[in-house]
């Protein structure tokens, strides 16, 4: 293949799966919960660290350790769907009534495909979010921050197996984490 | 009916006799403005964990109420609390969260203090100052006292406060079961890494007297009751101890600290929890029994949740967490929340419990996370100048709290109200608001050490 036609494949690619994240973001937006979790792997590891003050040049001090340490979010499919379910009651006050959400998702980068774009079965992606939640009359949360999510295909589709969640906040200024990043 | 925010706190808006509490107390911008000089600025505050600072120079920054302060540990070693405030001009002396430092120097100016609090460096101190700037007066401001307890900090800007292991009085003994380790081993407990830290809409009271005892919001945790999300599956958690045991509201009424206990019987056992993790089943099935054997009938005591006047919250059992609210406003509140495990659990143990409790606790918890929607809308919805008119209802149970509680021949300090049979009670929470009302109303400590008068007397 030449350059070009690598650029090609590789370009495709980021389309495939920054359409895959956009859809993501619909189900998600949608509360289309159960579609939803059928996307995550059944092995996901789905992780938001807490983010600490530090000195320049000891950034290693920033983020709260995964599996390690306490963090916002550090949990499996088990968790999120016990999450999900407890939506479904009906009863779950801090979401009930249902709060109206945006995911806006950007900055789409893939940063590796494995083992090549070509015959990618695991790609790493990069991306930037912005969560804005609206609830009952006024209140409202806008959440910005990164995310790190590793794909695995999955027939012609795709699986998140992975997810690092960066949100840019020390104090977390929602009083609550109710929905999905 | 209560007058409507007229002026700020007066005697009579927490009324005992007839179990009501004016709303006023929660959402009056006076009240909060004088409750910030009258309870926090004289209490006893929870500050940070030891293992927070194990070197000299190591540095955690905390809140006592509003004010930020710098936990260190001086280069003697010293456990030293601070006003994270330049003499200067105010500039926040110290804004990482955490690190290891030999002195605190100032970005505005460039005073810097050490780990000892003392002014140690003045830029042009010859040329401006004239070497005539007495270094030894404008060190930080320390706390009036300090204690260290089972490796917790505390911290009060009063210096006439009573010691604090005085201040517990009584429930010191049930307070020790959050900082000893589960099979009673004294102050085996570490935390781990990460303090959560978030923003509730809510004046710091709700969650305050959520915790001293709320035993009647069945409804606002029904949803996770559902789906479970407890490490012995779906279900209440505690629903083996539930059925056994006596529960209890404990009270300490002249110290306004109150926690929910179980009381297991002598003779039962109590079937193993945790069934998911054979690992963390036996650890609890181990440690229960060293520490019957250690305790004897104080062994039988499970304390839950509780709180120590005025701010810090503690669940002793699992999730075993420190919370610890700090006012930031009459509508909001900052809640900052530690984490502790047994240091000696295997390492699968300690796993399996921080998964538990960032599944339960903290703004991502599937049972904390409805608590704060009703206490932000309970908030809400009491502003108004017509809600503010009608008292809220605190007469439940009143009156039927005991003094000597006694349950198969093991009796407990504190006066006490049976919730297995009263199944709930507001017992705990008007204990909270007596103590709260005495700290408004008392000119100083030495009203409000009202056991040492009894104690005087009683010495006459
Ligand atoms: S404010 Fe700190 S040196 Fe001036
Ligand atoms: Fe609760």
């Amino acid at each position: 293949m030449s350059d070009r036609d690598d650029r090609f494949v590789e370009m495709l690619l980021t389309h495939e799966i920054a359409q895959f994240l956009y859809r993501e973001a619909e189900l998600l937006d949608e509360r289309r919960y159960e579609a939803w979790l059928a996307l995550l792997s059944d092995d996901i590891r789905y992780w938001m660290p807490m983010r600490r003050n530090v000195k320049f040049g000891e950034e290693s001090r920033e983020f709260t350790r995964e599996i390690t340490d306490i963090n916002w979010f550090d949990e499996g499919k088990e968790t999120l769907t016990r999450r999900v379910r407890q939506i479904e009651t009906g009863i779950h006050w801090a979401e009930e009534p249902v709060s109206r959400i945006a995911h806006l998702v950007t900055n789409v980068q893939l940063i590796e495909a494995m083992p090549s774009a070509a015959e990618a079965r695991e790609v790493s992606v990069k991306c930037r979010f912005l969560i804005y939640r609206n609830r009952v009359e006024t209140e409202t949360d806008i959440l910005v921050g990164k995310r790190e999510d590793l794909l695995r295909r999955d027939g012609d589709d795709w699986k998140i197996a992975r997810r690092k969640i960066i949100l840019d906040q020390n104090v977390l200024l929602s009083k609550n984490l109710t929905f999905f990043f | 009916m209560a007058t409507a925010h007229v002026g700020g706190y007066r005697p009579g808006l927490v009324d005992l006799k007839t179990g009501q509490i004016s709303r006023e107390i929660f959402v009056n911008e006076d009240i909060y403005a004088e409750e910030q000089e009258r309870v926090f600025a004289r209490a006893w505050l929870y500050v940070g964990h030891e293992s927070q600072v194990p070197n000299p120079g190591d540095f955690f920054v905390s809140g006592m109420g509003e004010e930020s302060v710098i936990l260190t540990r001086d280069r003697a070693g010293q456990v030293r609390v601070f006003l994270n405030s330049c003499r200067h001009r105010g500039m926040k002396v110290c804004r990482y969260d955490e690190g290891n430092t030999t002195v605190f120097t100032c970005p505005y100016h460039g005073w810097s203090y050490g780990t000892d609090g003392r002014l140690v460096g003045v830029p042009y101190f010859r040329e401006a100052y004239h070497s005539q700037l007495d270094r030894l007066q404008w060190g930080l401001v320390e706390v009036a006292q300090t204690c260290v307890h089972k490796g917790t900090v505390w911290a009060t800007w009063d210096k006439d406060a009573p010691p604090f292991l005085e201040y517990l009085g009584d429930f010191a003994r049930y307070l020790d079961q959050m900082f000893d380790s589960w099979d009673g081993s004294d102050g085996g407990t570490e935390i781990l890494g990460g303090v959560q830290k978030w923003l509730v809409p809510s004046n710091w009271k709700f969650p305050a007297e959520n915790f001293s005892g709320d035993s009647y919001h069945n409804i606002s945790h029904r949803s996770v009751d559902m789906v479970g999300a407890g490490p012995s599956g779906s279900g209440r958690r505690d629903m083996p101890e539930l059925n056994l045991a006596r529960k209890l509201h404990i009270a300490i009424p002249d110290r306004g600290h109150q926690t929910t206990a179980y009381l297991l019987p002598r003779e039962v056992e109590v079937p193993a929890g945790y069934q998911h993790s054979p690992v963390v089943s036996d650890y609890f099935k181990k440690c229960e029994e060293a520490r019957r054997q250690q305790r004897g009938d104080w062994g039988r005591l499970i304390t839950l949740v509780g709180e120590v006047f005025p701010s810090m919250a503690f669940l002793a059992r699992q999730p075993r967490t420190i919370a610890v609210w700090h006012p930031r406003g009459p509508h909001q509140t900052e809640v900052w929340r530690w984490f502790l495990v047994d240091k000696n659990a295997p390492q699968d143990v300690k796993n399996f419990l921080r998964d538990y409790y960032i599944r339960y606790s903290g703004p991502a918890g599937m049972t904390e996370q409805d608590d704060m929607e009703n206490w932000g809308y309970a908030h809400k919805a009491s502003r108004g100048t017509i809600a503010r008119r009608y008292s809220y209802s605190y007469e439940q149970g009143m009156g039927t709290e005991v003094d000597n509680y006694e349950w198969e021949g093991f009796s407990l300090p504190g006066s006490v109200t049976d919730l297995t049979q009263a199944k709930s009670s507001e017992h705990n929470l008007r204990n909270l608001y007596r103590r709260w009302a005495e700290f408004m109303e008392a000119s100083d400590w030495d009203e409000l050490a009202s056991w040492r008068r009894a104690q005087r007397a009683a010495a006459e």
